[in-house]
């Protein structure tokens, strides 16, 4: 039976990309927190992810039976940037609060690690199986 | 690769700090430059920062997601500008650039205020560099990985 790594490593590989993808947004907040009338963006991971795991479950595009059928092409989707509403808004239309922001990239980062974590014990538990020995 | 652009984004944010930095040492270093004209008189300087937008979708090149082309990565320095605020003019006819009624024009620097940008922008370098720490412990990790 081949391993498929799709089924394998499940959620988390997914989980440490959309990660990786909202650390790049709320760096590019942090930096811009001198910038005037920039407003601070965010990724709503929880919604970028289940749409992640509808598309892989749904196996990317339509399944032709038929000759003439035209199958769907599979997209990719596009991480929705949402607008935080700051607590404060600041006088030069700035909406970062860099502290917010960067507790937010923190704990990012934490969840970042913890993804990695669980996807390199599947690897482990793999590699283990591969080799039979405990 | 989303973890390459927080160094470029840091990167950016970095640079464009030390050019607020350079025109506060600028202005800090000029604040008692006096003359007797008021066209060779010193300006407080400030830098205009500006957010940069970048096409994503050069990047878009497989099924994974990347962010919207709209999304706004990194920042840059648009332009100096010289401060408008009135001059100072001050009575020293002892001053040898005094004019012929005893009057030297100082730079409409205000210390005070260069001080507190001082404080400000070296902040945010701190922040940049945290970034740049944080994500390269995130590639590191990545590195590490299945071992």
């Amino acid at each position: 039976m081949a391993i498929s790594f799709q089924n394998a490593l499940g959620i988390h590989e997914k989980a440490l990309h959309v990660r990786t993808m909202r650390a790049e947004v709320l760096a590019n907040n942090l930096v811009n927190a001198d910038t005037p009338n920039f407003k601070a963006r965010d990724i709503d991971f929880k919604s970028l992810l289940s749409s992640e795991m509808s598309s892989q479950s749904a196996g990317r595009g339509m399944v032709a039976t038929n000759s003439r059928h035209i199958g769907g092409a599979s997209q990719s989707y596009q991480p929705e940037l949402l607008y935080r509403t700051p607590l404060q808004p600041s006088l030069d239309g700035n909406t970062v609060e860099e502290q917010v922001e960067m507790s937010r990239f923190s704990k990012n980062m934490m969840d970042f690690q913890a993804s990695f974590q669980l996807l390199n014990s599947k690897f482990k538990g793999l590699s283990k199986a591969i080799k039979g020995d405990l | 690769m989303s973890l390459a652009n927080v160094f470029d984004i840091a990167g950016m944010g970095m640079s464009a700090q030390s050019i607020r930095l350079n025109t506060t040492a600028s202005n800090l270093a000029n604040a008692q430059a006096a003359s007797s004209n008021i066209d060779e008189v010193y300006r407080a300087r400030h830098p205009v920062f500006e957010t940069m937008r970048m096409d994503m979708m050069a990047n878009n090149n497989g099924s994974m997601p990347t962010l919207a082309d709209d999304a706004s990565m990194g920042m840059r320095v648009t332009g100096i500008v010289e401060s408008d605020a009135p001059l100072v003019r001050r009575y020293e006819p002892n001053h040898l650039k005094a004019d012929e009624e005893g009057y030297v024009y100082y730079p409409n620097v205000n210390v005070v205020e260069e001080m507190a940008d001082m404080i400000s922008a070296s902040r945010s370098f701190q922040v940049n560099v945290e970034l740049m720490n944080s994500a390269k412990q995130m590639m590191q990790g990545l590195l590490r990985l299945g071992q």
